[in-house]
């Protein structure tokens, strides 16, 4: 599989461990999966640790923006952990980087949840 | 005395089926060519990701995954420079009439990043129609090895 997701619980923060490629295909819908299943249970902190992401492409970058859309529309936050060199560019040339809450702490990352 | 296989010119040419494993194979064959050409991991990076760009346009806007359509990749390396063609066999669009990504009304569009990141990566870029039908792009990158 070119992407493995890992979903658990930090007290009422949901947060989805991303290894490997967020291309379009398996990837990008793996995540849209993961993130509509938590919206569907009605969570409302949703933290998306990219950490181990090796690759993004445009599709992987327009599920990230849909996921931020879905989650905001239904009251919620979702914010991004970990970025790594590649995607922090991405998402800085695409002038997303300031759309998301980024953070490089988890415990940083769950605490700044309202 | 053998020769340095950076100096030799290095053309390939495939007809590849319009599926995302075809999006995976222009890319690596690329990035492989590009690799052998010395050209630094932060470009290959930016030539694997402009490749694959441009493979999704044309296998998933241009040819709409119909298996009767093909896309040709040529790749091609003569000293310090590579070339990628990359044509489909859609219908081909106005390149003109496309949405600007950095607009701030268009920031949170789903879609619509990969001419741009393609732009954004690669040293050349060229977009045309075709007069067969269909969009050719035609990306260049430098590398710095000598």
């Amino acid at each position: 599989m070119s992407v493995k997701l890992n979903t658990r619980q930090v007290g009422d923060v949901s947060v989805i461990d991303v290894a490997g490629r967020i291309t379009l295909g398996e990837g990008s819908s793996a995540l849209r999966d993961a993130l509509r299943e938590l919206v569907g249970k009605n969570h409302k902190k949703i933290l998306l640790n990219l950490g181990e992401v090796s690759y993004i492409d445009s599709s992987g970058i327009g599920e990230l923006v849909s996921g931020f859309t879905t989650v905001t529309n239904s009251g919620g936050q979702l914010k991004l952990l970990n970025l790594n060199k590649r995607v922090k560019d991405l998402l800085q040339i695409t002038k997303l980087y300031t759309v998301f809450d980024v953070h490089d702490d988890e415990a940083s990352a769950v605490r700044s949840f309202s | 005395m053998r020769e340095d296989s950076r100096s030799v010119p290095e053309t390939v040419e495939r007809f590849l089926d319009s599926t995302l494993e075809s999006v995976d194979s222009a890319e690596e064959l690329t990035v492989g060519l590009a690799e052998r050409a010395g050209f630094a991991e932060d470009d290959l990076m930016k030539i694997g990701l402009a490749v694959r760009e441009s493979m999704v346009n044309a296998v998933v806007h241009g040819n709409r995954y119909n298996a009767h359509k093909k896309v040709r990749l040529s790749v091609s390396r003569n000293g310090t420079k590579l070339t990628v063609q990359i044509a489909d066999q859609g219908e081909g669009f106005d390149v003109e009439q496309l949405p600007d990504p950095l607009a701030d009304d268009n920031l949170l569009r789903t879609s619509g990043r990969g001419i741009f990141l393609i732009r954004s990566f690669m040293d050349e870029f060229e977009i045309r129609r075709l007069e067969t039908g269909g969009m050719q792009v035609t990306l260049v990158k430098y590398s710095e090895s000598k």
